[in-house]
């Protein structure tokens, strides 16, 4: 029989297709974070977001430049200056296979506030929402207490969760995998605290990430915060890619052929913050180490003299080892509120010297660098980097590093007279707001401004910027607030870091402005 | 009984001093809502987590309420993981406690044969055991244990370079050992642990063997022809016996320490990797309770030492110089 023949033939191929093993794709990444809780909103640090972000999704996303983009809602606008309107995207299923309503939005946007326990809440995202309409099943209605900008970007940062798996479950039913159900590109395999989390592809998941599905079927996040063992997971093949790539390892690893290095300049901006309102600042003496009348950093003389004497291009390339790029500005190049017209204070020692002359401080005087030691690239080096070009200057400085935990508290209490700190933001009038406004503690203003610099023109802007509902404008207002600040030396822009992604070959990566790891980053060459 | 009684009294009060010190410690270092609260989060948000984490009130309220919660076996919450402290120690424990005591058995079983070998015979071998032990001391835990990762995961690629494998459970209980790919994770950080312990008891055996064998006790029996391997069973074996017990109960408790430095470098997921992990973040309740349940640990075995010597040498009347009836 004629006709047999190709029958069979089909169905031997047809067999032999289904049969052959298609080839699981699995990625295996090394964090440089312990993950504490994979409640997505339980605390408010980047590991726990990273991995929150594979199980669930966010209104709107931001993408690896750090450009909002549609989420769940696939568009979204201001009405007037204090309400917005979201459109859901339609047809999304949770993990679970219900389907997810602006009921499931609603509640996960009042859950933070309901935590009490959290360490680092969500609530600043969500505090500024006062009304919740949810128009239909697709349309939400969200008013802001006053007129408030970045509302889209902060809603990147809150994950919708299941209303009817959350409702009743604490954070401990998130890590178990009870509660967590989400409509994310990941489902949960297991949670071994501290050790590693393992997920599967969620077959029911709607889209794509930043312009791409996901191609890994099964990915293993390997908990590994120590730089060692990290780097030897990845040199060992126990992992295929690491975040976090140790500085002092780098030229080793771009040299060795089996393995793929991506690099970008990250969120992450280093600067100088000085105390600009004591007029006996506790590290500040005269050249003999006698107390000075008053504090010559509240002369804005002075701080640009300080910022003169620093050769950053040296700074980047020998101290940081190409690792960083100099900076003119608080917030990386493409975020908004970078101001691409500053350009980077050229190294000027005569300069420095001719404007310490001119304020009076022609013998120089001396001070106490601070920072910490364990938080940015090769952080203690920079400082005493800094220490060796201010004195120069005859700026007599010493420098004193400790750990992050110690580090922070004393800074926040202005224990210090110059420290150093590293900012890593998505908009500069929002860096500003904490690193320059004049404190408010109830408004929430300068929480990070302990050198308390006060300007009022800043502030002005400042507000206005934030107020603005209106992207161009915004973007033009945070420019000008940027220009005012830096312009008066209101702290001294070191560098932006530069974040590194070490990968075996065969890997590519997109890296992120962002610094966040995501497994959709990840694709075979 | 009372020496017994005694001892855990005792223990108690190490227990109440100790944890007062990590509290006053861990204030002074810092404010972990310093580390973890949100940038933008004004005034408010901030007080709300104080509050909610009890650290708005004064020093003293706090160790009170703590001690109220202890008292019922309550060390209160992680900060960061959000819970309880007690529980994420003992998730942890049979890790810490395998690897420990894996380290010590190895410690034993290569440390003992070697230190009698080269007790009982002068010239090289005791030169080179004497070595080996001299470099196991000075090494750092730390650097042994890169290295091991760099020659057997890294340029061998024999073993894997850190983490702990697949587990089985044996009544509710995870562990390594059952399985050869358990044990192909336990080797190397049960290695680098063991090296420090293996030195010691090499010395300590060595020069314990020399004594006896110098001792009359071994001369006697010499004299009465007795077998070497009689005599060295029972005239050099015996008494080593109990100061090892001694040690071996004592240096538990310090492989636990160490096992700080060494889960941290393998990414061995045990108690001391946590206890590492929450100084970064000033994790107040796990550090006092990791240090509460190694403390009571320690306790418990020194105590169990003791009742060990006893048992093997009666002339240790355990309290009796003590409690003045001798």
């Amino acid at each position: 029989m004629p006709m047999k023949t190709p029958r069979i033939l089909f169905a031997l191929l047809l067999g032999l297709a289904l049969h052959l093993p298609v080839q699981a794709a699995d990625l295996s990444i090394g964090l440089a974070a312990d993950v504490s809780s994979l409640d997505p909103h339980y605390l408010n640090v980047a590991p726990n977001i990273a991995i929150a972000s594979h199980f669930f999704d966010t209104l709107v996303t931001v993408d690896a430049d750090s450009k909002l983009a549609p989420g769940l809602a696939e568009s979204w606008k201001a009405i007037n200056a204090t309400t917005w309107e979201f459109k859901l995207r339609r047809g999304i299923k949770f993990s679970d296979g219900s389907e997810l309503t602006t009921e499931d939005v609603v509640f996960s946007l009042n859950r933070p506030a309901t935590l009490t326990n959290s360490p680092g809440p969500f609530t600043p995202f969500t505090k500024i929402i006062s009304g919740k309409q949810a128009v239909d099943a697709h349309t939400l209605r969200l008013t802001t207490s006053q007129p408030y900008g970045p509302l889209p970007l902060d809603l990147s940062s809150i994950f919708i969760v299941s209303k009817k798996a959350a409702e009743n479950a604490s954070s401990e039913d998130f890590n178990s995998g009870k509660a967590l159900v989400g409509s994310g590109p990941y489902t949960l395999l297991r949670f071994k605290r501290g050790e590693s989390i393992e997920m599967a592809r969620n077959a029911l998941w709607w889209g794509y990430r930043d312009g791409r599905a996901t191609q890994w079927d099964k990915v293993t996040f390997r908990l590994l915060p120590a730089d060692g063992p990290r780097l030897a997971a990845l040199l060992a093949g126990q992992v295929d890619a690491i975040e976090g790539a140790p500085a002092a390892d780098l030229p080793r690893l771009k040299a060795d052929a089996r393995f793929h290095l991506e690099q970008r300049i990250s969120w992450r901006t280093l600067f100088l913050q000085l105390d600009q309102y004591r007029d006996k600042s506790p590290f500040i003496t005269d050249a003999n180490g006698k107390a000075l009348e008053k504090n010559p950093l509240k002369d804005a003389r002075v701080r640009l003299a300080l910022s003169k004497a620093i050769h950053r291009q040296a700074l980047t390339e020998r101290t940081l080892e190409g690792l960083g790029v100099p900076a003119a500005n608080v917030v990386s190049p493409g975020i908004l509120g970078h101001v691409a017209a500053r350009k980077v204070e050229a190294y000027d020692p005569d300069g420095a010297r001719q404007l310490l002359q001119e304020a009076g401080y022609a013998d120089g005087f001396s001070l106490t660098l601070h920072g910490p030691n364990n938080r940015y690239i090769n952080d203690d080096q920079i400082l005493q980097t800094v220490a060796q070009f201010w004195s120069r200057i005859g700026v007599k400085t010493k420098v004193e590093t400790m750990p992050l935990s110690v580090y922070f508290g004393r800074l926040r209490k202005a224990d210090f007279s110059i420290g150093l700190l590293g900012w890593g933001s998505l908009a500069g009038d929002f860096a500003l707001k904490n690193l320059v406004a004049t404190p408010n503690a109830a408004e929430g203003w300068g929480a990070w401004n302990w050198g308390q610099y006060s300007n009022p023109k800043v502030d002005q802007l400042l507000h206005e910027s934030l107020a603005s509902v209106d992207d161009g404008k915004r973007r033009k207002l945070a420019e000008q607030t940027a220009t005012a600040a830096l312009g008066d030396t209101a702290l001294i822009p070191l560098h932006h870091q530069i974040a590194t992604w070490a990968m075996k070959k065969g890997l590519r990566a997109t890296p992120r402005l962002d610094e966040f790891t995501f497994a959709w980053q990840f694709r075979p060459e | 009984m009372a020496f017994v009684l005694r001892r855990l009294l005792h223990g108690g009060f190490v227990l109440l001093v100790m944890s007062l010190l990590v509290f006053v410690a861990v204030y002074a270092i810092g404010n972990p809502v310093d580390l973890l609260v949100d940038p933008n989060a004004d005034a408010a948000d901030k007080a709300r987590t104080m509050a909610a984490l009890g650290l708005d009130q004064p020093l003293f309220t706090q160790y009170l309420h703590f001690l109220k919660g202890a008292l019922t076996g309550d060390l209160g919450h992680s900060f960061i993981h959000g819970t309880p402290a007690v529980t994420l120690i003992l998730e942890r424990m049979p890790a810490t406690l395998e690897l420990a005591v894996t380290a010590l058995l190895l410690a034993l079983v290569v440390g003992l044969p070697l230190g009698l070998w080269a007790g009982a015979r002068k010239g090289w071998p005791a030169k080179v055991v004497e070595g080996i032990a001299l470099l196991g001391f000075s090494l750092p835990t730390f650097w042994v244990g890169l290295a091991l990762i760099l020659v057997f995961a890294v340029v061998l690629g024999w073993l894997p370079p850190g983490g702990r494998g697949p587990t089985i459970e044996i009544l509710g209980i995870d562990l390594s050992c059952l399985s050869l790919e358990g044990w192909r994770y336990l080797l190397l950080p049960a290695a680098t642990l063991a090296l420090f312990k293996t030195s010691l008891l090499i010395r300590l055996t060595q020069q314990g063997t020399v004594r006896a064998l110098a001792g009359d006790a071994v001369r006697f029996a010499r004299s009465r022809g007795l077998s070497e391997a009689r005599i060295v069973a029972v005239h050099v074996g015996k008494p080593l016996l109990t100061s090892l017990v001694t040690v071996v109960g004592m240096e538990f408790g310090s492989v636990i320490a160490f096992a700080v430095v060494t889960e941290t470098i393998f990414g061995w997921p045990g108690m001391g990797k946590l206890l590492i992990e929450s100084i970064n973040t000033l994790d107040r309740p796990v550090i006092v309770a990791y240090l509460l349940v190694t403390t009571t640990l320690f306790v418990i075995l020194n105590l169990l030492a003791d009742l060990a010597c006893a048992a093997l040498d009666p002339r240790l009347r355990l309290g009796a110089e003590e409690t003045g009836h001798g």
